[in-house]
């Protein structure tokens, strides 16, 4: 179904199941309102999301992307949240190659506990999208650098 | 595949501000969705029933419930599922709960959103599986970290249900903060004269080994069979010969260490036991202090020893133990109450904490029993209680209740007419809290039978009148004015925070923690004393502030939920596992490095490395799959596919 | 320390009831290297009848004064007055935190402000920038033997948030200083009591009780002289002694010094800079003791 026209924007978040899933999960509880543009994703651990998911996502018409994960150190695999800080790190540096404003792209860490820090992240987050408003097709020349440079071409797969 | 969708009303919690019969209009139209409808509570008996009938009549497969969390009900769900003979896996949850209908009012915006996340779910769903679980065995032990008197109870419950238990505690002794009391409330009953026969049982118990003055260094495994390293800190005394006898501690010449278990206000030795019915009752040598240790003379203690148990070479040891499940019961810390500067933030001996107090008041404290200040040894006449001093104040980082400062305040008025007749106690306090079975009518008695003085009101300030006493200024906030009281002694109510380490300690189990560094339950109502991470569960105040019954009584819950964890034959390991596709695999190994668990082995298959999962031990997490550089190991029902399909469930339509 | 100038903003007291408070500030502060640098053509913060009255208009007030410290190009102004700094730092954090307030502000203004300028105590500056190891190494004449209490006052480092220096309970910036003078400085539990402030005019029983406390525990700590930071309670402590004494059946005598006064003595700077002779309660036994013991060492 499409987004609510002109009110919504599409905002997809990848949330670890232990940690950020379950503060979003406290803060529906609590009642803290947010912004309903984003659609959550639910993975076990920020280590499972690949970037690739990310890029996907934005190639699809994504307008922007929340991850958020346990916070370091309080992983509930251990050490899932480090590979992830690393692989998204990387990723936010690049995202600018495929024409993307960085800003659309945002990595967190919430815990379990921490409602009111998801509404503010949430807020905060879809307010930035907002300022930026909906993403312009991704070039085709910039899938195709990208293709080159990780040997993966995200236009193929799915 | 046939998919039945069933979108919940949860009464007006979701139907309020979801249209849910719009939602499962819509759902119709999604692909090989077979059956939509709504639903009153679809958790609810004849919910489910209502699913297992639609399940039979319209032949489904599969179901999507959109409700509330899966954190909540999926569970619940998966088992209607297998009464209705599905495999249990062929389920998705759409969270059009917690994740739309609580968050915002605006009931088109949230119907969209509810119906985005139920055709998600469905995508996911086309691509699952059936999943059988494995069973894997059970060590049938238990660690329990922590012995106050919820980690008590909880390894006497399980120890005399016929459990292995090894508990770890960290001081010397066990007992925890309650052995330390004189008095409990609301019956006045002797602290010691119920806690110490229950230590005793500890020691005597012969299903239970006991490491004090030892920390838990590092666990690995997973429930049913966790693998813990303990730490045995140096002690300097080999307890095997010591008796216990305590010579060493009288002749120590070291007299400036602090005696922690008199909350530092009695004199402290180098050599230590301490106190009495301390369990294990044997010496300890705190290295900081000890003349021998620091500056290589001395040994007095040596010399004297009759067991010859004295060892300067002693160092740490780690140990291992294999056990099943564990109870974090590890407690609480005062609040450094020294940042109240009103209060003199330490400068001032006669401003003392409410343990302190209760060390003074204990015929096995420092002064016997008999009540004398720190700075001169009088027997205080006016003794003034300020309440809340690092509880319900944000200025302090502390906005939370700590339960029972009100209770033991009253108590401790009551104590202090019993000991000093001619005695008067000023309790400044914001509010009685007293929910509790005759804890309303004990603060009651504090105030008409033995005439504490209860001032409803912050104190402002406390400050010697240079004339030997205390100045408490404060507001009477009934009377609308300011009143000023002259004590002999301030006892600081001083509130509950977590244990000191209890972050480190968390992470080391994987369980989560709030911002005060309380170890989270499963779930707020329902689980409390779960934690996320399956075989690991929580007593007392670890958790939250609590008080002793409600420690207690969580020590035993918790030792309820490891003696059912172990009722059964053997545990199911959930079928959530990573799955090599062999033909993918090219062997590189990256998955058997980044693997958490372990649970990634290289096997030889024709000749080629191939990686392979050790279905038990796989937790589930997927890092693999998102590090395998050819997809080759997908974690079930979270692979790329599924996710990239909910991604294009969101943004392609 | 380098060199470093501020705007001074000298406030109204300093011109008449406390003018050796602000003589002493100039000089101590040209003696370790502090330039300040007037602000042309100031005027009085409305001190506290104006907040009492209209907080825009006392807002105004003091945002001339700090429009026309922006224009002196330093990034920050300083003033010896707590009733004074607390006025500019709160224009300043009201203007900074509400565009809709500074607007109302600045409709009363020739001039709009527009870039907010720092405020801070002279004492801070003198704590933080110069700092009592440097200064211990500048002091010419030790205060050896001089016991003193430190008093603060109530709105010199309260409330904490607005003001944002030392403790608002403990406060320790000015016995540090003392100490690095050579002056024994006595644990004073009453140091952000408050004197009575203004109330002297109209309620003066009310500055009796409190001023007569503040003296009675001074004096039964056993120090030779009170050090203060503030205008209004070295007025209330030494001006006002007299009355207290009678009120109180009392017969204190102990001065009460501005430490930016004894800085200076200590420094070894000439006493016409330091207006010795302006304190009410004769100052000179306690300082000969000093001279006395420096002998006896």
């Amino acid at each position: 179904m499409p987004v609510l026209n002109g009110r919504e924007l599409r905002i997809v978040g990848f949330l670890c199941n232990w940690c950020s899933y379950g503060g979003a999960d406290t803060a529906g509880v609590a009642r803290f309102d947010q912004p309903t543009d984003l659609r959550v994703i639910r993975v076990p651990c920020s280590g499972r999301i690949d970037p690739l998911f990310i890029a996907k996502a934005f190639m699809n018409g994504a307008d922007g992307v929340l991850v958020s994960g346990c916070h370091p150190r309080d992983c509930h695999y251990a050490e899932g949240n480090y590979y992830a800080r690393r692989r998204l790190e990387v990723f936010k540096q690049f995202i600018s190659v495929l024409g993307i404003e960085p800003e659309r792209f945002e990595y967190t860490w919430v815990s379990a506990s921490e409602g009111q820090r998801w509404q503010e992240v949430v807020t905060k987050f879809t307010n930035q999208v907002h300022t930026l408003g909906p993403l312009a097709p991704i070039p085709e020349v910039a899938l195709s650098q990208l293709a080159q440079t990780t040997g993966t071409d995200i236009r193929e797969e799915a | 595949m046939r998919i039945g969708v069933f979108i919940c009303h949860c009464g007006s919690n979701i139907e309020g501000t979801v249209d849910t019969a719009e939602v499962s209009r819509i759902a119709r139209d999604y692909p090989e969705v077979a059956f939509a409808t709504d639903t009153m509570y679809a958790c609810s008996e004849p919910g489910q029933d209502g699913i297992i009938e639609a399940i039979g009549e319209h032949k489904l497969d599969g179901v999507v419930v959109a409700s509330c969390t899966p954190r909540m009900h999926e569970a619940t769900f998966r088992n209607t599922l297998e009464r209705a003979g599905l495999n249990p896996y062929m389920f998705e949850m759409a969270n059009i709960r917690e994740h739309v209908s609580w968050i915002g009012k605006d009931r088109e915006a949230n119907t969209n959103k509810a119906a985005d996340l139920v055709r998600m779910a469905v995508e996911k769903l086309r691509r699952n599986q059936p999943l059988i679980a494995k069973e894997f065995d059970i060590n049938r032990r238990v660690l329990v970290i922590g012995g106050g008197v919820a980690g008590i109870q909880a390894a006497l419950d399980c120890a005399d249900a016929g459990l292995e238990v090894v508990m770890v505690e960290r001081e010397s002794t066990i007992g925890g903060k309650m052995a330390k009391l004189d008095k409990t409330f609301p019956t006045v009953d002797c602290s010691s004269c119920i806690l110490g026969p229950r230590m005793v049982e500890i020691a005597q118990h012969p299903n239970i080994t006991l490491y004090a003055c030892s920390e838990v260094d590092g666990v690995s495994g997973y429930v049913g069979n966790f693998s813990v390293k303990i730490k045995k800190k140096a002690r300097y005394v080999d307890w095997d010969k010591c008796t216990g006898c305590g010579e060493c501690v009288e002749k120590c010449p070291s007299r400036k260490a602090p005696n922690t278990f008199d909350e530092k206000i009695g004199p402290g030795r180098a050599i230590n036991i301490p106190f009495p019915q301390a369990i294990p009752k044997k010496a300890t040598i705190n290295a900081e202090y000890c003349i021998k240790l620091t500056k290589g003379k001395c040994g007095t203690c040596e010399k004297i020893c009759p067991s010859n148990a004295i060892d300067f070479q002693q160092q740490d040891e780690i140990i291992t133990e294999e056990v099943g499940a564990v109870v974090a019961a590890t407690g609480y810390d005062l609040f450094d109450w020294t940042v109240y500067e009103e209060y003199g933030g330490g400068r001032y001996p006669d401003v003392i904490t409410s343990l302190q107090y209760e060390r003074l008041l204990s015929a096995s404290g420092p002064t016997g029993g008999h009540v004398k200040r720190p700075s001169d040894g009088k027997e205080p006449k006016n003794v003034v209680f300020i309440q809340c001093v690092g509880s319900r104040d944000k200025s302090v980082g502390r906005p939370y209740c700590s339960g029972f400062c009100c209770m033991y305040t009253a108590k401790q008025a009551i104590l202090t007419k019993d000991h000093i007749p001619d005695s008067t106690s000023y309790v400044f306090y914001m509010d009685i809290r007293a929910p509790g079975k005759l804890y309303d009518e004990f603060t009651r008695r504090a105030m008409e039978e033995y005439g504490a003085q209860y001032i409803r009101g912050r104190v402002a300030m406390v400050y010697p009148d240079g004339k030997g006493n205390m100045i408490v200024r404060g507001a009477d906030t009934l009377m609308g004015r300011q009143v000023e009281v002259q004590a002999d002694l301030v006892v600081l109510a001083v509130g509950v925070e977590s244990a000191k380490n209890s972050p480190q300690l968390a992470e080391k189990l994987r369980i989560s923690y709030d911002s005060y560094g309380f170890f989270m339950e499963g779930h707020p109502k329902l689980k409390p004393c779960e934690t996320n991470t399956a075989g690991v569960y929580l007593a007392g105040a670890c958790q939250g502030p609590k008080d002793i019954p409600a420690s207690v009584a969580q020590g035993s819950a918790a030792a309820s939920k490891v003696i059912g964890l172990f009722s059964k034959e053997k545990l199911k390991s959930d079928p959530q596992t990573a799955n090599v596709d062999i033909k993918r695999c090219i062997g590189c190994g990256k998955c058997v490095l980044t693997c958490p668990f372990g649970a990634i082995k290289e096997v030889d298959f024709r000749g080629q490395p191939k990686a392979e999962v050790i279905e038990t031990v796989c937790q589930g997490c997927g890092i693999c799959s998102s590090t395998c550089p050819q997809g080759a190991i997908q974690l079930r029902h979270f692979t790329d596919n599924q996710i990239l399909a909910e991604v294009e469930a969101i943004c392609r339509f | 320390m380098t060199k470093h100038t501020y705007s001074y903003y000298p406030g109204c007291s300093g011109q008449g009831t406390s003018m050796e408070y602000e003589r002493s500030t100039r000089a101590v502060c040209e003696a370790v290297g502090i330039n300040l640098d007037e602000i042309p053509d100031w005027s009085c913060c409305g001190s506290t009848p104006a907040h009492t009255v209209d907080h825009t208009l006392s807002a105004a007030l003091s945002g001339r004064n700090l429009g026309l410290a922006a224009k002196q190009g330093h990034d920050c102004v300083l003033t010896p007055c707590p009733s004074c700094l607390t006025n500019l730092k709160t224009a300043g954090k009201h203007m900074a935190e509400s565009e809709t307030f500074k607007e109302k502000v600045n409709r009363l203004l020739d001039e709009p402000l527009e870039t907010i300028p720092d405020t801070k105590s002279v004492l801070q500056v003198l704590f933080e920038d110069l700092g009592p190891d440097a200064l211990a190494k500048k002091v010419a004449r030790p205060l050896k033997g001089l016991k003193v209490v430190t008093y603060y006052g109530c709105i010199l480092t309260r409330p904490p948030g607005l003001m944002d220096f030392d403790s608002e309970e403990n406060p320790i910036s000015m016995d540090k200083l003392m100490q690095a003078a050579g002056a024994e400085v006595l644990q004073f539990p009453l140091k952000t009591e408050c004197c009575g402030a203004s109330h002297g005019v109209a309620r003066r029983d009310l500055v009796m009780r409190l001023s007569g406390k503040l003296l009675d525990m001074a004096d039964s700590l056993g120090a030779d002289a009170v050090v203060t930071a503030c205008p209004l309670c070295q007025m209330n402590l030494d001006l006002r002694q007299g009355q207290v004494n009678s009120a109180n059946n009392a017969s204190y005598r102990l001065p009460i010094f501005y430490y930016t006064q004894l800085l200076g003595w200590a420094l070894g700077l000439p006493d016409a800079s330091l207006g010795l002779d302006k304190l009410c309660v004769d100052p000179r036994p306690a300082l000969q003791s000093i001279s006395a013991n420096k002998e006896v060492a």
